[in-house]
């Protein structure tokens, strides 16, 4: 069959499964769109900007755990799409993005709407690639979504000139035919060998800790993590990316770790002797100075990514594998194996658990006259249940939303981790919603970060899209805000963002209502008048300026000295 | 420790910046770095001279592995190898000392591959340290310019360093 280059890519897609996409249209990929309007099988999601394509398609992968896809032009569709990319890449989420390119001819010209965008993106992809040729395009793609979905997954772009989308080549269909690289084989399957040592280790530590991240989500393993961890009875934390791995309802989770974790958690990593990392990267919010990091244990170390492994922190005992694969196979050595009667007594530790856990680190007081953010997001936790697919932007809402927002569920937690990228919750809700029509999903921002995409509400109209934000409105860049309180002397340089739209006239603008809460007596109503409202919803929280984010450990500090709330008590119960 | 590090990648544009973007990415060094077209042509090989801890040594191993288009890496500096490189040059050498420098031509069992009446281009190869002897006592005789290929290494013994390698 003789297809244009366009026809070839919309086939491409089609016979991967491929059924919604989400872009922008422009010049160098007009060819890609008129194919693409003859297409009934492939929904197109038309966002306000390229960012917001990409973030969309990252928040889509996330909730389904499919790979994501965006169409974005050439030139500033391309150089817009790179934030998008980083934050894909650095929270290892499968994308593949397709560039619009100048025709071949003129590459390198100088033309119009050109950048050299593989050149660009090289740093922010997993890989990418040039298509040169016609008959090489139906190939590039399909190995674009092997690369992007398997190993340590992450987003890969392919850019095609015009004059390639044009150009006609044979087509046949490779539908269910799998991808064989040379040069791209990733590791799966963990050493049975290290995976017996490991069991051994566990058998005997006195004080085990689990340690999870992304990888857990990534690799669709909640289940498989909640019976280990229930089988070695063994306390579990988890990273930012991590959350929703593990039901935080269970005893056996003691929170969150890391620069805003818990005083249970980093005390937990602080004293003890068997960390056990399960798709973690050791990134530096997590362990904070990296000398004094979990100083009196062995470290497991279960990663996909061989080069995580002993990049930051050495490991004893490294285990290259997809975290499904070798969590199941260290079940098996566990119930194999004398594990079950020979297995240390966890109950000091868990003592030792216990009295951290009185700290209540995570208190705060709720006023008659100033809300709480912390009270907000406790509150919409409350009444949604725990439910709702949750969105977030970056700063101080985006760790009161980790913290107080238990997620019971894996592929419900949208958040930038790694690239911390503000703009991007507003969008990855879209892609949220379009993948799930029918769950509740729920955006918390803050006044800076949902005005970063703003634009997005016109997505969310277009679409009539019932996603319910609930912006965090300190009327500050609050984490900003909180270092310079800390660390700069208490000189706010360009961090108040006091004067900013009327929300509710802007939902209103967007054909969304728009509700506000000053009070806290008006929260609880807000939140159960936007849930039961059609359609989308701005919730504008007038919360109390000068709230900090509790715990805390200060940057260059080790992770068990700890800013606990009230700013009071730095590690205030003393270590032995 | 300096290691030398031997990359087998698929020959397809743009896998020579990956690699040197890389080293610039993260913060390696790279002492030299050669790169040819092996086999069918379908594959090139890229030796590298790098230098670090064992620590960083070993990320630049697992780093390189990770990009898609490389095919196979080893570290020859684990074992016994062989470490060639070639070198040029060219000395502005006048009739006192044109004797001189074809002496240590001779020394150096290089090859005199250009000669005018007031110059000699020399040809040397061998270990990077010949070269650098080789070098050294040119220097005073009115070297005017030089280039070096960078190190290539191979294992030592029978066998192949890298099992995707194809007679063509």
């Amino acid at each position: 069959m003789e297809l244009t280059g366009a026809e070839i890519i919309i086939h491409t897609l089609r016979d991967l499964g491929v059924h919604t996409v989400f872009g922008y249209p422009g010049g160098a990929v007009l060819y890609i769109y008129d194919a693409l309007f003859k297409e009934p099988a492939i929904k197109h999601i038309l966002t306000r900007h390229e960012q917001g394509a990409l973030h969309a398609a990252d928040g889509y992968a996330r909730v389904t755990g499919n790979v994501g896809v965006a169409i974005v032009t050439s030139g500033p569709g391309a150089t817009n799409a790179v934030t998008g990319l980083a934050t894909a890449y650095m929270d290892s989420i499968p994308l593949v993005c397709i560039s619009g390119q100048v025709p071949s001819p003129l590459i390198g010209n100088d033309a119009f709407q050109e950048a050299d965008t593989v050149g660009i993106t090289r740093s922010c992809t997993k890989h990418n690639f040039l298509v040169k040729e016609v008959d090489q395009l139906s190939r590039i793609i399909r190995e674009a979504f092997h690369i992007a979905s398997t190993g340590r997954p992450g987003p890969v772009l392919i850019d095609i000139p015009k004059d390639v989308t044009a150009a006609l080549a044979h087509y046949e269909s490779h539908k269910g035919q799998k991808v064989e690289m040379r040069s791209y084989r990733p590791t799966v399957h963990g050493h049975a060998g290290q995976i017996k040592r490991a069991v051994k280790l566990i058998r005997d530590a006195v004080r085990p800790l689990i340690y999870t991240g992304g990888g857990v989500i990534l690799s669709n393993a909640a289940q498989e993590l909640q019976t280990f961890t229930k089988a070695i009875k063994a306390p579990i934390t988890q990273t930012l990316m991590g959350l929703g791995g593990y039901p935080s309802s269970d005893h056996q989770f003691i929170g969150m770790l890391g620069m805003h974790g818990t005083y249970e958690a980093n005390m937990a990593v602080h004293r003890c002797d068997l960390l056990l990392a399960i798709g973690a990267r050791f990134d530096d919010r997590v362990t904070g100075k990296i000398s004094q990091f979990a100083p009196h244990a062995t470290i497991i170390h279960i990663d996909v990514d061989p080069t995580s492994i002993s990049k930051n922190v050495q490991v004893d005992v490294p285990i290259v594998g997809d975290v499904k694969d070798v969590l199941t196979r260290m079940m098996d050595a566990i119930d194999k194996s004398d594990f079950k009667e020979k297995q240390t007594n966890l109950s000091p530790w868990w003592q030792e658990i216990e009295v951290w856990r009185q700290t209540k680190c995570l208190r705060f007081k709720q006023s008659d006259t100033l809300i709480e953010a912390q009270y907000v997001i406790q509150k919409l936790h409350e009444i949604t249940k725990g439910e709702a697919i949750l969105a977030t932007d970056v700063g101080q809402h985006q760790m009161w939303a980790a913290q107080f927002y238990g997620l019971e569920k894996p592929r419900r937690w949208l958040t930038s981790g790694g690239l911390g990228t503000m703009g991007y919750g507003l969008p990855a809700a879209i892609g949220a919603q379009i993948a799930k029509p029918l769950d509740l999903v729920v955006l918390i921002t803050g006044e800076g970060s949902i005005q970063m995409n703003i634009q997005e509400l016109g997505t969310i109209l277009q679409y009539q899209l019932p996603i319910k934000i609930a912006i965090i409105n300190n009327a500050n860049l609050g984490m900003v805000r909180q270092w310079q309180e800390f660390f700069y002397e208490k000189r706010y340089s360009q961090s108040d963002m006091s004067v900013q739209p009327d929300f509710i006239q802007l939902a209103q603008a967007y054909g969304a209502t728009g509700l506000k809460a000053e009070r806290p007596s008006e929260v609880e109503p807000v939140i159960r008048q936007a849930l039961a409202t059609k359609g989308a919803v701005i919730m504008d929280f007038r919360v109390n300026k000068e709230t900090n984010v509790y715990p805390m450990v200060p940057a260059g500090k080790a992770i068990h000295e700890m800013i606990l709330p009230d700013g009071a008590a730095i590690n205030e119960m003393n270590l032995l | 420790m300096k290691h030398v590090i031997s990359v087998l990648v698929e020959n397809e544009s743009g896998v020579l910046s990956r690699v040197a973007g890389l080293f610039s990415a993260r913060g390696f060094n790279i002492e030299s770095l050669t790169v040819a077209p092996v086999g069918k042509g379908d594959v090139s090989h890229i030796t590298l001279v790098t230098m670090g801890d064992n620590n960083i040594i070993e990320q630049i191993l697992k780093q390189l592995n990770k990009l898609i288009p490389v095919i196979q890496v080893a570290n020859l500096t684990e074992g016994a190898h062989v470490a060639r490189e070639l070198m040029m040059v060219k000395v502005d050498a006048q009739r006192e000392v044109r004797a001189e420098v074809l002496r240590i031509a001779d020394i150096f069992r290089s090859r005199v591959v250009d000669a005018t009446p007031t110059s000699f281009i020399v040809e040397v190869t061998g270990s990077s340290e010949k070269l650098n002897a080789c070098l050294a006592l040119l220097m005073p005789l009115g070297v005017t310019d030089v280039v070096r290929t960078g190190q290539v290494a191979m294992a030592r013994g029978a066998g192949q360093n890298h099992q995707f390698f194809k007679t063509p």
